[in-house]
């Protein structure tokens, strides 16, 4: 009924150069570890990645920044890698910094059919540049834009073999909201179950929204 | 001046702590703002929200006791109260945009007599990112900063923040180890001033201009 698990050739396949990336997670908590390995191994380059930050040069999504595969960055956050900055002062990387509130709400209009989204944040800022700005009953906002991408990864705690998925604690962060947001959303998961196990209640990503699940290599 | 920086951080603490009232919910930014947490008075029960996905954050786990799954915004590992809760991060901004957190508490690079603020990039030099300072600082029904006075001899309190804003005309109070000030529509009050200190040594290391409110009180800590 459902075939949606893939191996690592399978999600390798997946991968070409000058793709736009979302990957979950917030400072490494909640990233598919594995699937950023694969990335890693299969050495695509020029890659646009849509983050809530980019970790640490050793660890979380920051790795793929470490190892030059990343052109684009769009991001809240990028203090906590060395490798970020330095290659934004060279030049080699571009970073778009985002307020992480206006972020996500980019990425859940992408998700959720909406043209944009009126924020009061950045308002007054060099975060207007560039932008519309809006006034309606006497508060200024400022006009941001869906943020779409051609591949989520996501980091699921407990899925199931239909897709659905369970984020445990603070892993949940940005993956529900990019599991809509992306051509192809792929799940790598800690717990595989069997479907029936997960209590329906307690889905937090509804399993038409994943198309591949990848079973982590991690803990 | 206070020159022991632990002494002068531990005083702004401790100062913060006694503003919250019983249940209200409270975003601490890191570092310093993250101090607060240890001095809240006896009997008051402050909820505190991290951005990453929690309300009721609770201590730093026991030895033994880590869970990797559960981290704060600054990506330590926390632990939760039983009465707390996780949520994804458009619901923790809808939170924070939608005036549902009483206060947030965060850092400043510099800040003026106007309420404006700057805390996320020195251009050139330092550039971490705004993170969710932007949206906590404008969603937020109280923002106050909490700073040391001065930063080797400078003073942080300006006329006119000179780095880029993180918002304009959003700071409620300011408090450091000397003062508590109030920002009002008619400009910066001082309205609270460390037993050791005094009004002129306030004046000689701040560069805003400010009046003293006619109640001006000792800071109690």
């Amino acid at each position: 009924m459902f075939h949606k698990l893939i191996d690592r050739k399978g999600f390798s396949d997946l991968l070409k150069d000058d793709m736009t990336i979302m990957i979950g997670g917030f400072l490494a908590c909640g990233t598919p570890e594995t699937l950023v390995d694969i990335i890693l191994e299969k050495g695509v380059k020029n890659l646009t990645i849509i983050c809530n930050d980019t970790a640490f040069a050793d660890k979380g999504l920051g790795r793929l920044i470490a190892a030059r595969q990343v052109s684009h960055v769009i991001t809240s956050h990028i203090g906590t890698n060395v490798e970020t900055g330095k290659q934004m002062v060279e030049g080699s990387i571009k970073v778009d910094l985002v307020p992480q509130g206006t972020l996500v709400e980019r990425i859940r209009c992408a998700g959720a059919g909406l043209g944009g989204v009126l924020t009061p944040t950045g308002v007054g800022t060099i975060v207007e540049e560039g932008k519309q700005k809006m006034t309606v009953e006497g508060v200024d906002y400022l006009l941001e834009l869906p943020l779409r991408a051609e591949l989520a990864l996501i980091g699921g705690s407990i899925v199931d073999k239909a897709g659905n998925v369970v984020y445990n604690a603070t892993t949940r962060n940005f993956n529900p909201i990019m599991a809509m947001a992306a051509d192809t959303v792929v799940v790598e998961a800690q717990k595989l179950v069997e479907i029936g196990e997960i209590q329906p209640e307690l889905v937090m990503t509804p399993s038409p929204l994943v198309n591949h699940i990848f079973v982590s290599e991690k803990r | 001046m206070i020159e022991d920086i632990n002494l002068a951080k531990t005083i702004i603490a401790k100062r913060i702590a006694r503003e919250f009232k019983d249940n209200q919910l409270v975003n601490l930014g890191i570092g310093l703002p993250t101090l607060v947490a240890n001095h809240i008075p006896a009997g008051i029960n402050v909820i505190f929200q991290s951005e990453n996905g929690i309300i009721g954050m609770g201590p730093a786990p026991q030895p033994g006791h880590e869970n990797p799954d559960i981290t704060n915004a600054g990506g330590a590992l926390v632990t939760v109260l039983p009465y707390g809760c996780y949520f994804d991060t458009a619901m923790s901004f809808a939170l924070i945009r939608g005036k549902h957190v009483e206060y947030t508490v965060l850092g400043a690079l510099e800040v003026d007599q106007e309420g404006s603020l700057a805390s996320w990039i020195i251009p050139g030099k330092k550039v971490p990112g705004m993170g969710g300072a932007m949206d906590l600082v404008v969603g937020a029904k109280n923002v106050i900063v909490s700073t040391l006075h001065t930063e080797r001899g400078k003073p942080k309190i300006l006329k006119k923040c000179s780095l880029p804003l993180t918002a304009k005309h959003v700071v409620n109070m300011i408090v450091t180890e000397l003062a508590v000030f109030r920002v009002t529509p008619g400009g910066l009050a001082l309205i609270e001033v460390n037993k050791d200190s005094s009004v002129d040594e306030i004046r000689a290391n701040t560069a805003a201009d400010f009046i003293v409110a006619d109640n001006l009180k000792t800071m109690e800590l």
